[in-house]
């Protein structure tokens, strides 16, 4: 359990080491709020489709797997896609088509593949999780900044400093650059404290 | 509208697809085939055409069944499952027609087909062009310009890495951090398009 956890978390991180699924994320991190809500859903997707996977990975032949796999994905985000326009519709209509996204998420694939296809459903449920949040984690850290730095606010609401006059607002932050050049940094940050924790250990 | 009339807006959203709002630099869509196989000119050229045809091809088929059968029977909410199944099939049907008819482009773009049924860009440019209620004539110019978008991203972006390959870089930075702050620098560079379309 703590194994799966530091995996997913840090050691096998899936933005920064795996570097998948950032696609249909990346164009929702310019508010934390949408950022949350996409995280919120990619943590249901992830953790209960790797574990339906597993759970009938016996039952499905080889050959056919991924299409079973990419099924089992598209139910689950059906349900998100349902459930958030019935109870949220203008969350739904920010996040457009990104909610549908998910289901070409190679993280999501590559999860069910990689893990929860050799693996019983206890432990696939647990490695979707942190999977999960590891990537969450990254994408609000991308999103704080982004809010921040953009527009002045936090949640919608304004942070002190940087939503008065002193402060220059930043509007490339929230364009589609700001989100590569945030996207980089990070997984500069996060690479370098990697490597010269191995090279300690050596 | 009358037919001219959609002409027109086609060419206009095709144009505007390539440029203003390029399906990779200004929505995200199809990133991972962009950081794991702009390493070299010739596999991103047979990416970059694999993609442009599918994607045409895929967005007026899913328009279609959109339209014609689910839209008709109140069945939106299936269309992402409709979508992925419509892409996966058209990917091995193509992979097949090519294996059979013409060895030679197999051998250039076969290994690249079945990458194309994952990736994020395709079934993205079906999705917008729902939310965005294209008409099919529209549609088509969407997918055409949607896919030269991400051919012409994936393309530079190759050439620029190839140019890289000698310098030194930050070990941290390596691999996927330099190329996404490329990815960046482009998209600075193709805002810079926005005002070609004064019209939009």
């Amino acid at each position: 359990m703590t194994q799966l956890a530091r995996e997913g978390l840090w050691t096998n991180n899936p933005i920064f080491v795996q570097v998948l699924g950032i696609c249909s994320t990346l164009a929702v991190t310019n508010l934390v709020l949408n950022t949350t809500v996409m995280c919120v859903a990619l943590i249901f997707t992830l953790s209960l489709s790797s574990a339906t996977v597993s759970l009938l990975r016996s039952f499905t032949p080889r050959n056919i797997r991924m299409m079973v796999e990419t099924l089992i994905i598209a139910f689950y985000v059906i349900i998100v896609d349902v459930v958030l326009k019935a109870y949220w519709p203008q969350m739904s209509e920010n996040l457009g088509p990104y909610v549908g996204l998910i289901i070409t998420n190679c993280i999501v694939m590559g999860r069910c593949e990689a893990y929860g296809n050799s693996n019983p459903p206890g432990a696939a449920f647990i490695d979707g999780f942190f999977n999960a949040i590891g990537y969450s984690f990254v994408l609000l850290i991308i999103a704080t900044f982004r809010e921040i730095l953009g527009m002045g606010t936090f949640l919608g609401h304004a942070v002190p400093y940087f939503s008065s006059e002193y402060w220059d607002k930043w509007i490339i932050m929230v364009m589609p650059p700001g989100a590569f050049f945030m996207l980089a940094i990070v997984t500069w940050i996060f690479r370098s404290i990697q490597l010269s924790k191995q090279e300690k250990k050596k | 509208m009358n037919i001219s009339g959609e002409m027109t807006q086609a060419f206009i959203v095709c144009i505007s697809a390539i440029f203003t709002n390029n399906i990779l630099l200004s929505y995200f869509l199809g990133l991972c085939p962009f950081i794991g196989c702009s390493r070299e000119m010739k596999a991103s050229v047979g990416l970059g055409l694999a993609v442009i045809f599918v994607m045409t091809c895929t967005c007026v088929l899913n328009w279609l069944v959109y339209h014609l059968i689910l839209v008709p029977y109140g069945l939106e909410f299936f269309r992402f499952i409709m979508f992925i199944i419509i892409i996966a099939a058209f990917v091995q049907f193509v992979e097949m027609a090519i294996e059979r008819f013409s060895p030679y482009l197999y051998q250039r773009l076969g290994v690249f087909l079945p990458l194309i049924t994952v990736n994020c860009a395709i079934l993205g440019a079906s999705l917008f062009m729902v939310i965005r209620d294209y008409t099919l004539i529209v549609t088509i110019g969407y997918g055409l310009g949607s896919g030269i978008g991400w051919f012409l991203a994936i393309f530079l972006m190759a050439g620029i890495r190839q140019k890289l390959s000698n310098d030194s870089i930050p070990k941290g930075l390596q691999g996927p951090g330099i190329t996404l702050i490329i990815a960046g620098i482009m998209a600075l560079a193709f805002i810079g398009f926005a005002g070609v379309l004064a019209g939009q």
